[in-house]
């Protein structure tokens, strides 16, 4: 593959079809601007502002542009937000639609064919294997990203957290809190 | 198109297998694969609908045995060759063999982080007014065209009720194929476990896609 794809890339450039330079500062922007530490702080901001939180609830998208991340994957955002007793999960069963500007490049296996096929019928059993385990008694709401909405998961904010500023917080954020396979990390492991 | 991609409730893949510290990427050609891809959709000849249906029309076979990015490239080629840009011989000779069509503009380095941070957005407005509101009953409809729909099939021919009314959207169907925008609303549409699986599901799963106007009947 790694031939394959150079010898396109020859071609496209002497065609002048694609400059180079372009696909350096695309994969520049991916590897060091646009992560998932932007959708952490987005959650950590929700945490700590209930107006800042409301406004994620009713318009995300101009929510999270607020705090300057924008763009391609996250042109229409929803911020879905975990109760006590609902936990949400993402998924694209169809392709691998994924809320770049707020968790940068999806990881291998959430566009591949073990997650998107179970994550609508086994929740439980996708989430057993990233090691969570919910109370019987919690609702599971999954969210297929069959349209152009992109889905950011506000997990619950772990217990402890009283007085922590908005950077502390967003360290207890990890990604796959914000896809819903994971929870916030506890106060201890920081 | 019932193709591949169609992944939801099927079974067989084994285990998720999440990878420990997962670097972003698992090797340099992967880089330029996503850099191709998102340079080349810059030129404007095709939209994300059509880059969609290309890759869910791999072979089933080629689909399951690609890595993501090696789906993007494959998917690329065609894409490329479809609309004149390269040719067969050209991709097996290695290099550019005549000029091919021109393009109707190239993405330039100084323009990549303007264009990463506008993205596409595809909502459009709709003349008419949205034929159902928040917790109306619908059923999705059962059909299974040759060509490329959102509609995945767990999901035809099921009763759920709409949550939330979104925007009008380019409708995916027609604008994969050169057919227009068509925007129609869309609408996040909830189903119960049960509904969808069957009575053994669990009762505490809830699944919902965003579905298109036209995908929805009154129930």
């Amino acid at each position: 593959m790694a031939a394959r794809v150079r010898a396109l890339e020859t071609i496209l450039t002497q065609k002048g079809l694609i400059d180079p330079l372009a696909i350096d500062a695309i994969v520049e922007t991916y590897e060091t601007k646009v992560g998932p530490r932007n959708g952490a702080s987005v959650v950590a901001k929700a945490w700590v502002d209930s107006e800042y939180a409301d406004w994620l609830k009713r318009d995300a998208t101009a929510a999270i542009a607020y705090l300057s991340y924008t763009g391609r994957q996250g042109e229409h955002m929803q911020a879905v937000f975990n109760t006590p007793d609902t936990h949400n999960l993402v998924v694209c069963t169809l392709c691998s639609c994924y809320p770049w500007s707020v968790l940068g490049l999806p990881p291998v296996w959430y566009k591949s064919p073990p997650y998107r096929s179970r994550a609508v019928i086994d929740p439980r059993g996708v989430l057993a294997e990233f090691g969570l385990t919910l109370p019987a008694t919690t609702n599971i709401r999954v969210w297929d990203s069959t349209a152009e909405l992109r889905y950011l998961v506000v997990p619950l904010r772990p217990a402890g957290t009283e007085g922590f500023t908005e950077d502390q917080l967003a360290a207890l954020v990890t990604r796959d809190s914000m896809i819903g396979t994971g929870l916030p990390l506890a106060t201890e492991a920081v | 198109m019932n193709g591949a991609q169609d992944l939801g409730g099927q079974m067989g893949f084994g285990p998720i297998a999440p990878e420990k510290d997962e670097p972003l990427f698992h090797a340099d050609w992967e880089k330029r694969a996503l850099g191709l891809t998102i340079a080349a959709g810059a030129m404007g000849h095709w939209n994300i609908d059509e880059s969609r249906h290309t890759r869910e029309s791999l072979h089933p076979a080629d689909y399951y045995s690609s890595t993501y990015y090696e789906i993007w490239i494959k998917g690329l080629e065609a894409l490329l060759q479809r609309h004149g840009f390269i040719s067969a011989q050209e991709l097996n000779e290695g290099h550019a063999l005549d000029k091919g069509v021109k393009p109707k503009r190239v993405l330039k380095a100084e323009n990549v982080a303007g264009a990463l941070a506008k993205g596409g957005p595809c909502d459009r407005p709709v003349g008419a007014k949205p034929r159902f509101k928040a917790g109306d009953r619908v059923k999705t409809r059962n059909f299974n065209p040759q060509t490329h729909t959102r509609l995945p099939r767990y999901a035809r021919g099921k009763t759920g009720r709409i949550e939330a009314v979104r925007d009008g959207f380019v409708f995916p169907d027609t604008n994969a194929h050169g057919k227009g925008e068509n925007p129609q609303y869309v609408y996040t549409v909830v189903f119960t476990g049960p509904e969808i699986w069957g009575d053994e599901a669990d009762a505490t799963l809830t699944v919902s896609i965003d579905a298109w106007e036209s995908y929805l009947e009154p129930a």
